[in-house]
């Protein structure tokens, strides 16, 4: 077995997805969507097409800072020639490509995928998805009641290719508990849809700190440190850039889940200052959200060319960094 | 990055065994990428040499591999036959899947209940543990049963038949000799290999799966399983036997029995065409795979071989385990020269120095036949930097998987080989472009590769003459359920459903079969009105159907199918990878609305929840990212509509 003393660059996470090289700019791809003509740049997605015709286009894995996953499956559109739908996030243009995205097909199957995240998880803290399931008119309660599938705490030691099962008439549900084990940021499994968006922000594509994977298979597969450890015992250094992808609120700063299930978060009181992070030279362009005068949440730009909405622990916690320093670290 | 350790110590035993795995070379894969490549073998390393992925091992591997802890729990906890929690020393893997459920599987899970508690959970004082497992690839002989010993070589055996009593004195056997051993003695290995002696032998009733020969009907069936009544020649031998002629006749230890079959011949004949005399042979034979999508061998090929980028890379798909299935273990037990000969045309044709083979792990006879034949070969110079003399080089590496059925997948077995979790990739791009350690790949079913030898050693047109117009060459049939003479068949393509059953010796009692599910459980059910479905890729598309793995798997009249389609349930969803919602989550719903329909207990009307189940069928089938969660409502569909399960409401 290989032993090398000198370190190594960390290898990626996931493979990296294979993608088309990156072409010369300016060579136009055109294709039709839903009887409409457009050229784009090669080497542009299927969703980049739909956006620049103004078509909007679901997304809950994809995001504009991280390699797409292509995961949710609730972006996929018909193209003509392709046995199966397609994910519009990841698939590049070709020339002459003919895409539908509102077609029966499509439509039911981003009505499925919401109605299955629904009966499995919590969903009240995902905006762009409740929103969604409006427009699909999914319904929450459409494989009956979400039920607990385990005892809290048990997702963590489920065993791969060993499902256990629920009482009749009810549909298997992620079950929590709310994992509060640092002073920083709450962990609200019974929210994640799996997007693997933190995962990705933790490792190679923002963080590198490799703290948490996907852990486990099927339904049980998991956001999870080492052995389910605790954050304080992991590799975790605080940064928050998980909780700043995160499109469920499963991960939450600590500030924001205790004002919300206090019933005081309200973002309509709500005001965001942009201003300059002064901890160290950097100068990450950071957003101070502010409610009754107090900061109650710190983020970055996503489209800022210097952050790409990821801070350090100092930025994104650093107004209550000074009051509460986590467990020692 | 930020090595944040556990703390926790690895035991010398642990030491050992990561010391012992070995540094492999991998063209054009270095550090990091090589370093991940050897997660899984030193994953199987620690588990099968205390039984379970301790803390302290698995941060040895992590230091060792340089690699950071959550990201190899996450591969360590991917795989069925890896715990990431303390587990004794001896476990037993029960199959409860399909076949096996309609030859006594429950009635043995009961018995190991009793003597060793719950599943997972042993009781005190009690030093062995089992679970239910998805099929082994022994359901010509089930029911049967896995056991995996810490500490011994191989690591796991295979029992089928398995009945209670002998089942649980072996489990008995390993727990004693564990603890006079010591938790690292070895347990005496029993890999004895009879001398080459007729192609029958009686008495085959007591032979083990280790024991060679395996008892062979006449030409055109192997079925090492023959018991006693198995060992008289079928009523009806087909006519062809190609593919498995030599299964049960050659020594599978010998690559000089082998070579005196005529082993070797196609790869002196493949020299003399050159790379591209081979790939035009191969496109002129119409060779389709046969691992389940039917693709050209001969396009395949020579998308890799004029691939600029370098290197490139053949792989075997011996990941076998789709339910219903055990042709390919079939081969590797009994023929496995043949796969490492076909493998080294594959490299010769495609310009690869070296070629994989990725066994499922369940399999520990194939394997260890396998690395033998490899050695063997390695030794007479026709591995290596000179194959045969021909000037060319070529090795094989084997790969073990560890209990997860999506790793058959082509770019998931890509993934679990260098070290990743066994998550399928999106397509395009494709492996002959991009592959495993992202180069040009070719990766073929080892049923494929073995029919390359026959193309190449009777030529195209001789090989194409068999079989029907587009399915040139012979199919393995691996029959199992209420027939007769379970076993593997081979048959020329274009033959009926019936007759495959009278090969086998017609169905078990006498009356016509409820259903054949045809291809696995990825496959589809057939009714007793179209036993006279002709088998070819051709015929079975026409009939909405697929050959899939070539499983087929007969009902008898009284099966009970609503049970079978719920445990095809099961087995997708315990399968399936999680990456994708439409296979993650819909896998868990059909389970529990078919659980429901079985059960007479609907949600709303069972016309509500038909409905529901029709709707999943269209989310898995259009949107998941692989062919698992594509394919994992197929055999329900079919049910529902060919054979009326569930119709009139409540069952
Ligand atoms: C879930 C899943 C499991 C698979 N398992 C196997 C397998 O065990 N063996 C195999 O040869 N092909 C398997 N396949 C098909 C492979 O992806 C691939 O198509 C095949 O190995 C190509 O070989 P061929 O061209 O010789 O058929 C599987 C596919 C899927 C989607
Ligand atoms: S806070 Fe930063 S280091 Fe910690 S898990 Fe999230 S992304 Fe990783
Ligand atoms: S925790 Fe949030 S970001 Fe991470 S996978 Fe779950 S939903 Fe996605
Ligand atoms: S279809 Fe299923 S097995 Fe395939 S990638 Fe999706 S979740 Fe994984
Ligand atoms: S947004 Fe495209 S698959 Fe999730
Ligand atoms: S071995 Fe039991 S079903 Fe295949």
């Amino acid at each position: 077995m290989i032993v090398e003393a000198q370190p190594a660059p960390q290898p990626p996470l996931r493979p990296p997805h294979p993608r088309i090289p990156e072409p010369p700019r300016r060579v136009q791809v055109s294709l039709q969507i839903d009887g409409r003509h457009v050229a784009v740049d090669e080497g542009s997605t299927i969703l980049d097409a739909c956006r620049s015709l103004g078509i909007d286009t679901p997304t809950l894995c994809w995001a504009p800072n991280l390699t797409p996953v292509n995961v949710c499956r609730v972006c996929v559109v018909e193209v003509e020639g392709s046995r199966a739908l397609v994910p519009s996030c990841s698939r590049p243009v070709s020339d002459g490509m003919v895409v539908f995205t509102d077609s029966e097909r499509v439509r039911l199957s981003r009505r499925m995928v919401l109605e299955l995240l629904m009966s499995s998880v919590d969903v009240s803290r995902a905006p762009d998805l409740l929103a969604y399931a409006e427009r699909y008119h999914a319904r929450s309660d459409a494989f009956g009641a979400r039920t607990p599938y385990g005892e809290p705490g048990s997702r963590d030691l489920a065993r791969p290719g060993q499902s256990r099962s629920v009482p009749a008439g009810a549909a298997a549900a992620i079950v929590g508990p709310v994992k509060v084990d640092n002073e920083l940021y709450v962990r609200d499994y019974e929210r994640c849809i799996l997007c693997y968006r933190c995962v990705e922000a933790c490792g190679e594509d923002a963080q590198n700190t490799f703290a948490i994977a996907v852990a486990g298979r099927g339904f049980d597969a998991r956001i999870s440190t080492e052995l389910a450890v605790s954050l304080p015992e992991s590799a975790c250094v605080y940064c928050g850039n998980c909780v700043a992808v995160c499109p469920t609120g499963a991960l939450m700063a600590a500030s924001e889940y205790s004002m919300r299930e206090a019933g005081t978060w309200d973002e309509s009181r709500q005001s965001a200052t942009e201003t300059i992070c002064t901890y160290c030279g950097v100068g990450c362009p950071l957003v101070l959200h502010v409610q009754d005068s107090r900061i109650v949440k710190a983020t970055s730009p996503v489209d800022s060319p210097v952050t790409h909405g990821n801070l350090c622990i100092k930025g994104r916690f650093g107004f209550e960094f000074v009051q509460a320093l986590p467990g020692g670290r | 990055m930020d090595m944040h350790l556990m703390k926790a110590q690895p035991s010398d035993i642990e030491r050992a065994a990561l010391d012992a795995v070995e540094a492999l070379e991998i063209p054009g894969v270095s550090g990091a990428e090589l370093r991940r490549s050897l997660v899984l073998p030193a994953l199987h390393a620690l588990n099968d040499a205390v039984g379970w992925i301790t803390p302290g091992g698995l941060e040895e591997l992590c230091e060792r591999l340089d690699i950071a802890p959550a990201v190899a729990y996450g591969v360590a906890s991917f795989y069925g036959l890896f715990s990431t929690q303390p587990l004794p020393g001896v476990a037993v893997h029960v199959c409860d899947d399909v076949v096996c459920a309609t030859l006594g599987s429950e009635t043995l899970c009961q018995e190991i209940e009793e003597a060793l508690g719950p599943e997972g959970s042993p009781p005190d004082g009690v030093a062995a543990t089992w679970f239910r497992s998805p099929c082994l690839g022994q359901c010509d002989r089930g029911p049967a049963a896995l056991v995996a010993v810490a500490g011994s070589d191989p690591p796991c055996r295979s029992h089928a038949p398995a009945e209670p009593a002998g089942l649980l004195g072996a489990v008995r056997v390993a727990v004693s000799s564990r603890e006079t051993h010591g938790v690292a003695g070895p347990v005496p290995a029993r890999r004895e290999v009879a001398p080459v002696a007729g192609s029958v032998i009686p008495g085959a009733a007591e032979l083990t799966s280790e024991a060679w020969p395996p008892a062979a009907g006449p030409a055109g069936t192997a079925s090492p399983a023959a018991g006693p009544a198995g060992t008289g020649p079928p009523a009806a031998g087909p006519p062809v036997a190609r593919i498995i002629a030599r299964v049960g006749r050659v020594d599978p230890g010998s690559l000089d029995s082998y070579r005196a079959q005529g082993g070797y011949a196609a790869l002196r004949r493949a020299v003399w065409l050159g790379p591209g005399g081979v790939l035009a042979e191969l496109e002129r034979s119409r060779l389709l795979g046969r691992g389940g999508a039917a693709f050209p061998t001969g396009a395949k090929w020579a998308a890799v071989a004029r691939e600029p980028a370098r290197p490139h890379f053949v792989v075997a798909n011996a990941d076998e385990s789709e339910p219903g299935t055990f042709k390919d273990r079939l081969l590797m037990e009994g023929d496995p020269f043949a796969l490492v000969e076909a493998l080294t045309i594959a490299g010769y044709a495609t310009g690869s120095e070296l070629g994989f083979v990725y066994v499922r792990g369940e399999y520990p006879l194939a394997t260890a036949r396998l690395e033998d034949a490899i050695g063997q070969a390695r030794a007479r110079g026709l591995l290596g930097g000179d194959v045969g003399g021909h000037g060319f080089a070529f090795d094989i590496h084997v790969r073990r998987g560890a209990g997860a059925y999506v790793c058959g997948e082509e770019t998931a077995l890509f993934n679990s080989i260098e070290g990743f979790r066994g998550e399928p990739r999106n397509k395009p791009p494709y492996p002959t472009t991009v592959g495993l350690f992202d180069k040009p790949t070719a990766v073929n079913n080892v049923e494929t590769l073995c029919n390359v030898l026959q193309v190449i050693a009777l030529g195209a047109e001789a090989y194409a003459d068999i079989g029907t117009q587009t399915s040139s060459g012979t199919r393995l049939f691996c029959v199992s359920g209420a027939v007769s003479r379970p076993g593997v068949y081979e048959e020329p393509f274009g033959v009926t459903v019936a007759e495959v059953i009278d090969h086998a010796g017609g169905t078990s009692d006498g009356q016509a079969p409820r259903a054949v599910l045809l291809g696995g459980a990825a496959g589809a059910f057939i009714g007793p009105e179209d036993l006279d479905q002709r088998l070819s890729f051709e015929s079975a598309r026409h009939a909405g159907l697929s050959l899939g793995s070539g499983a087929l798997i007969v009902f008898g009249h009284d099966a009970d199918l609503p049970s079978a389609l719920v445990r095809i349930a099961r087995f997708f969803r315990d399968e399936s990878c999680g990456q994708c919602v439409p296979c993650r989550v819909g896998t868990v719903r059909q389970h529990e609305l078919l659980e429901r329909l079985a059960q007479g207990a609907p949600l709303g009307s069972s016309e509500a929840d038909l409905v529901r189940l029709d709707e999943i069928a269209a989310v898995m089938r259009d949107a998941s990212i692989c062919g698992l969660g594509q394919a994992a409502a197929s055999a329900a569909g079919s049910a529902l509509a060919r054979l009326g399960v569930f119709d009139g409401g409540s069952t």
